[in-house]
């Protein structure tokens, strides 16, 4: 098994899509199949940035720019051109990816402190470009008027079923893809830099270009998150670039694990679980969530998957 | 835009002084709170996130104790006081089990102490806003200084916030306290060793950052309507004013607060839309051209 990692993760991610897949067929509940479609979004935009932050050591406050790029992109592509789904969300993510080699470019020869802000100003920067500019965006009110939510190879993504598989598959997918660049050489390279980044650039390696590909690539998948969620809310809200949900996911990668490459997926399983479960009992949501995370920071002092590593060595990541 | 907008302000000498004024309160109060972001993490090397949550908390501590006691003094001095505790124990209880562990996780403590608080503040003073009147003693007709209007109380906020600016720079200078912090933001081990408490020090810091959020909340409170959540927009003002004036500088601090201040003040009629992308903008910038900011050291 351990010689063959690329199989084995190939493996892992067929077999949980398929086991996703047939639940429907087994049980149709359209809570758990929102929760699925949401988390897809979700998983992706978080394990994006935990490519830069667990991987890499780069702190990015402002990751949230690329995922409510990605839907701003998806929603208007959609709204204003014919062009087919996959093509218009292929144009969001190669657009998302774009602005992250950009603003990359800008901000990744600055250290970790300087870093994590101007990454902060680039977020806030956009979305007061959003609020700004109205006749576009929709200023506050968010994108209105709906996504053409138009067939794919006789998916019909208005219907529910074929949205929960059609996310299911492209978040698997895209987390598949993840997988394989963190476990690549390149992936190695990042944790070198990490680990010690005087070292790596004393064996050749040019700092700033590594670290640029990286949030180039953290950027993209993050916008075919923020494809999925706009695909699901049917619309996309300046809201999906502010601040507090670049937040939720810093949270939901200390939440599940920094150092696991799943721990940001369950991570964002627990934010959005808790979300559920809390706001269907009291209306003081932050309260309890605030609670939980304290206990976890204190109690474990590091992400789920991570203490469970911990606790039981000897498990491959 | 309204570039015409600007330059007929610019042209008038009454908008010019209005502008300023509500520029300069803006400024002052910013800069009470970032004093104490920029002080923290100048010492403690802790970026307190939760420092939104202390001037939230100075507003509505404020707020209760005018209702009880009818004195505005005594509710200024309350919201202070109380932000102070509430620093030193905040930094006791939580803050002070993460020292040298990831950046992160002081993140997720401050971030959970700003969910937690904003709904305790829900549930002690309600979801609604508050309005805290004007003190009675400022209730009297505005000054006109060159045509402009300037209410007394702005001009009295203004002055305490000077204060304090000028106290804690002199203080920080010249007094053994205050040269004992500032040794301790050089190097905390060789101080230790040199027989100084640090755990205490450490905690007291804490509590001067707290207390000053605590003292900015409740100055605000009477122009400021008060409401949960409030302490979030003003948290991520006071990281850009940090930011721009140099981490762990005071004096970057004051000049900065009040730069984006006026940039408010005059960017409002200019840019009503935009104001806050202009100052996002005026951060890049810094940023790239002299990433330690105007004033700070490089890290």
């Amino acid at each position: 098994m351990k010689q063959r990692p690329a199989l084995r993760d190939a493996t892992i991610a067929a077999v949980t899509l398929i086991v996703v897949l047939a639940i429907p067929y087994l049980h149709r509940s359209a809570a758990f199949e929102d929760f699925i479609i949401r988390l897809s979004a979700m998983a992706l935009f978080a394990t994006s940035l935990n490519l830069l932050v667990g991987n890499t050591g780069m702190v990015s406050f402002g990751h949230g720019m690329f995922y409510g790029l990605g839907a701003y992109a998806f929603g208007l592509t959609m709204q204003m051109t014919d062009l087919a789904l996959p093509v218009a969300a292929m144009l969001a993510v190669l657009l998302t990816a774009f602005t992250a080699l950009c603003v990359g470019a800008i901000c990744v020869r600055l250290s970790t402190e300087y870093f994590a802000f101007i990454t902060l100003a680039f977020q806030m920067l956009f979305y007061s470009v959003i609020i700004s500019w109205q006749s576009l965006t929709g200023g506050d009110q968010g994108l209105r008027g709906g996504i053409p939510r138009r067939e794919i190879f006789g998916f019909e993504l208005a219907s529910q079923l074929h949205r929960y598989q059609f996310c299911a598959v492209v978040a698997v997918i895209g987390l598949l893809v993840l997988r394989h660049i963190s476990a690549s050489p390149f992936g190695q390279t990042l944790r070198m830099i990490r680990d010690n980044e005087n070292r790596a650039g004393f064996l050749g390696i040019v700092l700033w270009r590594v670290r640029l590909w990286a949030f180039t690539i953290a950027g993209a998948f993050a916008g075919l998150g923020g494809v999925l969620a706009a695909l699901f809310v049917s619309g996309a809200y300046p809201e999906l670039a502010d601040w507090p949900n670049s937040g939720q996911a810093i949270f939901a990668v200390m939440l599940g694990g920094i150092d696991s490459f799943l721990g940001p997926v369950l991570g964002a399983a627990i934010l959005l679980a808790l979300n559920d479960v809390v706001t269907r009992f009291t209306e003081y949501y932050g309260l309890v969530l605030g609670i939980v995370i304290l206990a976890f920071a204190l109690g474990l002092r590091r992400g789920v998957l991570d203490f469970l590593r911990l606790t039981w060595p000897g498990r491959s990541p | 835009m309204d570039l015409d907008a600007l330059g007929a302000c610019l042209a008038t000498s009454a908008c010019v002084v209005t502008q300023a004024t509500s520029g300069l309160i803006v400024g002052m109060l910013l800069f009470l709170v970032a004093a104490g972001v920029t002080l923290i993490f100048g010492v403690l090397k802790i970026v307190n996130f939760a420092h939104g949550t202390f001037y939230m908390l100075g507003g509505y501590v404020a707020y209760t104790a005018l209702n009880a006691t009818d004195s505005y003094a005594v509710a200024v001095l309350a919201g202070a006081l109380s932000m102070a505790l509430f620093g030193v124990l905040f930094e006791r209880a939580l803050i002070g089990r993460v020292y040298g562990s990831n950046v992160l996780m002081q993140l997720l403590i401050c971030y959970a102490v700003v969910l937690i608080f904003d709904d305790v503040v829900k549930i002690v003073w309600g979801p609604e806003f508050h309005a805290m009147g004007m003190p009675p003693a400022f209730q009297v007709p505005p000054l006109f200084i060159a045509g402009g209007v300037v209410p007394p109380f702005y001009a009295m906020l203004i002055g305490v916030a000077a204060l304090i600016a000028i106290l804690l720079g002199l203080g920080l200078s010249f007094t053994r306290f205050g040269k004992t912090v500032r040794a301790a933001a050089i190097n905390p081990q060789m101080l230790s060793a040199l027989g100084v408490n640090t755990t205490l020090l450490f905690a007291i810091v804490f509590g001067v950052g707290g207390g000053l959020a605590g003292l900015a909340g409740a100055l605000a409170a009477p122009v400021r309507s008060l409401s949960p959540g409030m302490g979030f927009s003003i948290l991520i003002e006071s990281f850009i004013v940090t930011v721009i004036g140099g981490m762990g500088s005071i004096a970057g601090a004051l000049v900065s607060a009040l730069m984006i201040g006026l940039v408010r003040g005059f960017g409002t009629i200019g840019f009503p839309q935009f104001t806050d992308g202009l100052i996002y903008i005026v951060m890049i910038a810094i940023l790239l051209l002299r990433p330690q900011g105007l004033f700070g050291r490089r890290l």
